[in-house]
């Protein structure tokens, strides 16, 4: 278990999940896409613009589950003071923020079509920018605070303090009126989505999750090598 | 593993996330009259001192067989399953509006059974499916 957390054997491990990951990733993809965009049914309320949700959807339950663990990682770090978890945060952070914005351009596009505006400052999309504003301060406590230690210390603050949005996310279409409709698919309970439309749904959640796990790996790959060409800071 | 240190910021984080929930928790219950995008009908009925200047959102269901258009002004009726509140619009509609389905109407009170407003957005439901299912469903009614 040691041995596998050391720098240089996680290395070649890395490497082969990218050889591997590249391998599946664009054949999964097309089939997704083509299954999401062309085969699949359109709704009977809102025509095609329902194919804008297979993209929607993955990403914000990506942006969330991101953060999530971002908030897991830093709380362990702050604690124990592990250098590598503070590498793996520093690797997630960036994705959790692109799938944020892609949720909210992706929610104000299906907006426009079915509820007639592009923006509304309703509970949901709100606490989704104040995400989207927590991972920026993440990022850019690790790009603006010279002092390594420190920025860790504060961008661990920020994901910590950042991960009570979270739950605020999830049930702010729950605990107040809000312009966006509540949850479709349910931990309990059965989905109020069709079947023809799941499947293309978890699909594309599989497809993206890959993709996220593709570019993670990519960028721990390059924070890697960066220590080690430092050569000052051993893990 | 667990020194005096790790002990020590262990404890600081716990009683910092404790605190934070705690103020946010505060703020939200504080605010929450703001946070709610629309009210609904009995919100209007209960409402004490009524603001006929203030915009506001009213939101709910649209009734059935309630939508009557005349002159290019739609009048319907927003329910909540408990009180109604009568709406004039006049405007282009979004497409998703229509009886028994979900609406916010922005603009103003006249009085508390009349309401004029200058913005209509329609809420979807949770429920996604194909229309030939809808079609089955519908016979099946």
């Amino acid at each position: 278990m040691i041995k596998f957390f050391n720098i240089s054997s996680i290395f070649v491990w890395i490497e082969k999940l990218i050889n591997f990951i590249n391998s599946i990733f664009f054949i999964l993809l097309l089939i997704a896409i083509s299954i999401a965009l062309i085969f699949s049914p359109a709704d009977y309320l809102q025509g095609d613009s329902v194919r804008i949700m297979y993209v929607h959807v993955p990403a914000a339950w990506i942006a969330l589950g991101s953060f999530s663990s971002l908030a897991l990682l830093s709380f362990l770090n702050f604690i124990f003071k592990i250098k590598n978890l503070s590498l793996i945060s520093k690797s997630i952070a960036p994705i959790g923020l692109m799938f944020t914005f892609l949720a909210i351009v992706t929610g104000s596009l299906w907006g426009r079509p079915t509820w007639g505006t592009f923006w509304v400052w309703d509970a949901r999309i709100t606490s989704m920018v104040i995400l989207a504003f927590f991972y920026f301060l993440f990022i850019l406590s690790h790009k603006l605070i010279l002092d390594e230690e420190k920025a860790n210390r504060i961008s661990s603050l920020v994901a910590i303090i950042g991960f009570i949005n979270v739950p605020i996310i999830k049930y702010s279409v729950d605990w107040w009126n809000t312009l966006h409709q509540p949850a479709s698919i349910k931990i309990t309970g059965s989905s109020t989505i069709h079947s023809s439309m799941m499947l293309p749904l978890l699909l594309m959640f599989f497809v993206l999750i890959l993709y996220c796990a593709l570019i993670f790996l990519m960028k721990y790959k390059t924070e890697i090598i960066r220590i080690k060409k430092k050569n000052l800071k051993r893990l | 593993m667990l020194t005096k240190k790790v002990k020590k910021r262990a404890s600081f984080l716990s009683a910092l996330l404790c605190l934070s929930v705690i103020a946010i928790f505060i703020i939200l219950k504080s605010l929450s009259s703001n946070i709610l995008y629309f009210k609904s009908p009995t919100d209007i009925k209960n409402v004490q001192d009524l603001n006929l200047s203030k915009k506001i959102r009213v939101g709910g269901m649209v009734k059935k067989n309630s939508i009557t258009v005349k002159n290019e002004e739609i009048i319907f009726i927003i329910t909540d399953f408990k009180n109604d509140l009568k709406v004039s619009y006049s405007g282009t509609v979004p497409n998703l509006f229509s009886e028994e389905k979900g609406v916010v109407a922005e603009g103003k009170l006249q009085d508390k059974k009349f309401f004029i407003a200058d913005r209509i957005l329609a809420k979807h439901d949770e429920n996604y499916m194909p229309p030939e299912l809808k079609d089955i469903m519908k016979n099946v009614k």
